[in-house]
């Protein structure tokens, strides 16, 4: 069964990565704790007004996600070029894609567990009521921080090897996530404000067929990234 | 390397000549269909004769949208066929492209000024019209940071149409964004005493267009001519 072969490649790659952040825990907190201070710092520079913080939160907690997953996608990759682990990578038979799935579940459990610290964080400083249509939420987050992951891994897998990737990076990703950006913010508030308007749905559907798009486009395009 | 394969390499694919006849022709069009479109509009019932920046700033904004296509076109022919003219062809049209969207902004602005009274405001075109030339310059950023040639036009091809299907969901995405709270300024329908103002307007751009990617095209291969001899003459004269 070549498909379930494949499938082990892209387990064990995200199981090496895993276990990498496990062992170095350093990485998943300087990361997410740098996402706490974006919080933080915005807190800061647009309050003390209640109403104007519970307005702002949404766009404070999706522009930490921004900034902070930035470094993780980069870190990611980083972590092959060190003594050359990109080329033993690429050495080993199977398809290159099971690469790129590899690096993408392992940065989505990344974010994710960092979504969940910057998320509650955002709802403490900035005093946000939890609404009834709370799960609703949660998939938006769900399908925002897939995007997100998406298009932060393919682009890294080049940032990375380039001569400035620190501000590559953020240069080539930023302007492609604006649509997981506009979708991500309105759909949430539209939800935290009761969605009486059901504005929430067209824009839920527009992030899942982002995320849909940019995984089958990533995914054929890897393959002329990576080749060397 | 032979010498005969060299001496191609560095030609350039039209003669000189042609080329500052070309220049000259495009630049004598736009200031004939300029002078026309100025000579025969009539002052707008709103605008006066402010409605005249839209003769530089529709056609630039047109050519952005071009030298996108002409990024992806030629982004998707170089990942087929691994020619590295066409990721030369792709890089010079982007960095046209960027050139237009720029010029496309700055009109846009000074013509919004006297109209609506601000600078900016976050309508769906201008908007993602601003994304686009943030796609381009990430696009031409990438291309500086990396060295390798193949690894440069295997990559920015892959950015330019990743970049390129992005560019339909951005314009869709910041519509609903604005259309939700207010309703987006609306451009009246083009009245016909404008239409053949703004289409001449538009070949001539088209052909400023042609002209700077043609000559930008030369130039890039004149530096890849060059980046290979600077190899040849590192490797002691010989090619690896």
């Amino acid at each position: 069964m070549a498909l379930r072969d494949d499938w082990r490649r892209v387990r064990a790659i995200v199981r090496k990565d895993l276990t990498t952040e496990l062992r170095a825990k350093s990485g998943f907190n300087s990361v997410a704790s740098l996402g706490v201070t974006i919080l933080i710092l915005l807190g800061l520079a647009l309050g003390p007004d209640a109403q104007a913080l519970r307005d702002a939160a949404v766009g404070a907690v999706w522009l930490a996600l921004l900034f902070s997953g930035v470094l993780a996608f980069n870190r990611s990759f980083q972590m092959e070029l060190e003594s050359g682990a990109l080329d033993a990578l690429l050495l080993y038979p199977g398809p290159r894609w099971t690469i790129f799935a590899g690096k993408l579940l392992g940065n989505l459990v990344f974010l994710s567990l960092m979504a969940l610290i910057v998320v509650t964080a955002g709802i403490v400083f900035f005093n946000v009521p939890i609404p009834a249509g709370w799960p609703s939420l949660v998939g938006v987050l769900a399908l925002g921080v897939l995007g997100l992951s998406v298009l932060g891994t393919f682009y890294a897998s080049m940032a990375s090897r380039s001569r400035a990737r620190e501000v590559l990076l953020p240069l080539l990703l930023f302007p492609m996530l604006v649509p997981v950006l506009l979708a991500a913010v309105t759909a949430s508030k539209a939800i935290l404000g009761a969605d009486l308007m059901h504005e929430s749905g067209p824009w839920i559907r527009l992030l899942a067929a982002y995320d849909l798009i940019f995984l089958i486009a990533t995914f054929i395009a890897f393959e002329h990234v990576i080749e060397s | 390397m032979p010498s005969s394969d060299r001496a191609r390499e560095l030609a350039p694919t039209r003669s000189p000549r042609t080329s500052a006849w070309f220049a000259a022709g495009s630049f004598v069009a736009v200031a004939a269909a300029q002078a026309y479109s100025v000579a025969t509009s009539p002052a707008e019932g709103d605008m006066g004769h402010l409605q005249k920046i839209m003769y530089v700033h529709v056609p630039a904004a047109w050519m952005t949208f071009l030298a996108f296509f002409v990024v992806l076109v030629f982004s998707l022919k170089y990942l087929w066929r691994k020619d590295e003219n066409d990721d030369l062809i792709a890089a010079s049209a982007a960095e046209v492209g960027a050139l237009f969207n720029g010029l496309t902004l700055v009109l846009g602005m000074i013509w919004g000024r006297p109209t609506w009274g601000v600078w900016w405001a976050w309508d769906a075109r201008l908007t993602s019209t601003l994304v686009l030339f943030m796609i381009f310059v990430g696009y031409l950023a990438l291309r500086g940071f990396v060295e390798d040639p193949q690894q440069r036009a295997r990559w920015s091809a892959a950015v330019g149409i990743i970049g390129a299907i992005n560019v339909p969901i951005v314009y869709m995405s910041v519509m609903w964004w604005r259309t939700l709270h207010q309703q987006p300024s609306s451009a009246a329908t083009l009245d016909p005493a404008y239409t053949m103002g703004l289409r001449l307007n538009a070949i001539a751009f088209l052909l400023v267009l042609i002209y700077f990617i043609r000559w930008r095209y030369e130039i890039a291969r004149l530096e890849r001519a060059g980046e290979r001899a600077a190899e040849v003459a590192a490797m002691g004269g010989h090619l690896a």
